[in-house]
């Protein structure tokens, strides 16, 4: 029964196994393509170190180094003390996060150890909708609703328009990322490690406190630094409430300006300073301080949250 | 005679358990973490409450269609937001063609394709650094980049184009971690069994796992979105109007432009007796706008969780 046998098929050569030609173009081209959006960021990288660099650079040229000591911020007076902005920017994080951090903690602990899921489906998009709005609306709701009500009733005699009015702000605008940061710490410890401490008789909250939170406490770290480096690099509540005054501040009840509010107040004039001498370049230095400031403390954060991750 | 057992209720047994004392730090900690979510809640209704009442009176005085549809002017009962909405509107549409597949592409590549190499991992680190950038310092950039520098003669200078790629690049760090996250939720198998029957990989990734991770990617790319059009600070260093000119109408590219947190900006600065009205109203707009994209977002993670 040899007779009707099919031919039998020749030896695979490499050529049938590498497959239609036209494919493997597809697939080259896709590769190419994909690549070249990757390169994207790591140029857009570099074109914000290179554009900082280059115009803080000629600004730092152009004016001698110890006008940056002098204690007024007003670079259309020709003034370039860089203390008033890092004052005012150090009063305004320091308010923020002593806001943000407990509440944030707070609610987090709460909504991973204690909240019902039920609870939780409707407590949690109540913090994400705070995420989500604007800083500007935040700003305006610092002059028209926490000056008059809040500071001003408590601290008599203070500008209405203060950096702790902003810090408030801002602190209020830092909570939702400290949450869910530290909610997702939290969340990340097992549930064994609670268990083993309930088994001994602690009660939940000798848990929460002596072995959850100690548990997870790269994670908060890095929530509290990640809040830090959101306060620094908060813009328009303390452009709209901070007061603007180029002076150093000695207490948050002053007016005063941080490094972000000063770069937009110089820009918002924009029609009629641009490329005159280095008023306007003065703002790219401010932001070189600024980058450098947050990446630190991002690289720091990001430390932290990677001990969580190779913990559990 | 037999022993009744005495009625064992789960009271009964916590009570014991407890040594039938009250929990008082428990409860204390209990109360003080529920404070802390009050707080949120009450900073948040007081901030509605504050933006409300004044915006909704120029709602029924003028009409919300009115409000829209007249551009900026000096006169508080003829200004509108027609400028602000236009330019905000054009700048989500820039963003969500650029941002949208420039994100989803480098997040395929880091995810898909590169393995473990040195280039990876630094794209990997820049990508994630950039996410923490403040937004001003995209303002900056955008200056140096569109409005004074080397594309200025495509852009026009201060123009919503401008503002619409600054903004891209102020997202795209965020659509690629959100993008590269849903990428890795995709089980392995799914792709063993494409390349199992000889698919290559762009048919896996094609076929198999982007599919399965657009809900994701979509989420991402959504909140994304509704970040940068609540942002002013950058618009501010970009060149956004904050007070009167002629244009700002919808395709005009390059003419002069503002938005809507600008806007907002700019009138709150005016005096409070004549503006307050007009500067609620428009942050009335500009909250429903931005929620009503976040909430789509949420909506939409939510469905793909459960599905999960």
């Amino acid at each position: 029964m040899t007779a009707t046998a099919s031919p039998r098929p020749g030896p695979l050569s490499l050529e049938d196994l590498s497959g239609d030609p036209r494919r493997q173009t597809i697939e080259k081209v896709v590769r190419a393509v994909l690549t070249a959006a990757a390169v994207t960021s790591v140029i857009i990288s570099i074109a914000i170190i290179y554009v900082l660099l280059k115009d803080a650079l000629a600004f730092l040229g152009s004016i001698q180094l110890s006008e940056l000591g002098d204690d007024v911020w007003l670079p259309r007076g020709g003034r370039y003390g860089i203390l008033a902005p890092l004052t005012g920017t150090l009063w305004v994080t320091l308010v923020a996060v002593l806001i943000a951090g407990p509440v944030g903690l707070g609610a987090a602990i709460y909504l991973s150890e204690y909240a019902r899921p039920r609870v939780r489906r409707i407590v949690k998009p109540i913090v994400e909708v705070l995420a989500s709005i604007p800083s500007v609306v935040v700003g305006f709701f610092a002059i028209r609703f926490i000056a008059p009500e809040i500071t001003t009733k408590l601290f008599d005699g203070s500008p209405t328009q203060n950096l702790l009015v902003a810090g408030i702000g801002v602190g209020l605008l830092t909570i939702p990322l400290m949450t869910s940061v530290s909610e997702d710490a939290l969340r990340a410890v097992p549930l064994s490690l609670r268990e083993a401490s309930s088994g001994l008789g602690a009660k939940k909250v000798t848990t929460v406190v002596r072995v959850v939170v100690p548990a997870a406490i790269s994670g908060l770290v890095a929530g509290l630094i990640l809040s830090i480096s959101r306060a620094i690099g908060e813009t328009m509540v303390v452009f709209l409430a901070a007061g603007g005054a180029g002076t150093v501040a000695s207490s948050p009840l002053e007016g005063g300006t941080t490094i972000t509010a000063a770069m937009a107040s110089v820009a918002s004039g924009t029609d009629n300073v641009v490329g005159v001498g280095n008023t306007f370049q003065s703002i790219f230095f401010l932001g070189l301080v600024l980058f450098l400031l947050t990446l630190s403390l991002n690289v720091v954060a990001d430390r932290f949250v990677r001990r969580v991750r190779q913990k559990y | 005679m037999a022993i009744t057992a005495p009625d064992i209720t789960s009271e009964v047994v916590r009570a014991r358990l407890q040594g039938e004392k009250a929990d008082v730090s428990g409860a204390a900690f209990r109360y003080l973490l529920v404070a802390c979510l009050a707080f949120v809640l009450a900073a948040l209704v007081a901030l509605i409450v504050s933006v409300s009442p004044e915006g909704l009176e120029v709602f029924s005085t003028r009409g919300v269609a009115d409000f829209i549809q007249r551009p900026y002017s000096i006169r508080p009962d003829y200004a509108g937001v027609y400028q602000g909405m236009v330019g905000t509107v054009t700048c989500a549409v820039i963003v969500a063609l650029l941002a949208f597949p420039l994100g989803l592409a480098s997040a395929i590549y880091l995810e898909e394709y590169a393995g473990d190499t040195w280039f990876t991992r630094v794209v990997d680190i820049v990508i994630r650094n950039l996410a923490g950038v403040p937004a001003v310092v995209y303002g900056l950039l955008g200056y140096a980049l569109f409005v004074s520098g080397p594309a200025e003669s495509i852009t026009g200078g201060s123009s919503v184009l401008s503002a619409g790629l600054t903004l891209s690049i102020l997202v795209l760090p965020i659509v690629v971690i959100t993008s590269a996250e849903a990428i890795r939720a995709v089980p392995s198998n799914l792709r063993e069994g494409g390349f199992g029957v000889g698919a290559t990989r762009w048919e896996v990734t094609r076929t198999l796992v982007l599919p399965n991770a657009l809900p994701g990617v979509l989420t991402g790319t959504i909140l994304g979105l509704a970040r940068a059009l609540g942002e002013a600070a950058p618009l501010i260093l970009v060149g956004a109007s904050t007070s009167g000119f002629s244009g700002g109408e919808p395709g005009d590219l390059t003419g002069r432009f503002t938005a809507l947190p600008n806007l907002i900006s700019g009138w709150s600065k005016l005096p409070a007796a004549n503006w307050t009205g007009n500067t609620q109203a428009a942050i009335l707009v500009t909250l429903a706008l931005v929620l009503g994209i976040n909430t789509v977002g949420i909506i939409l993670r939510n469905r793909f969780e459960k599905k999960k």
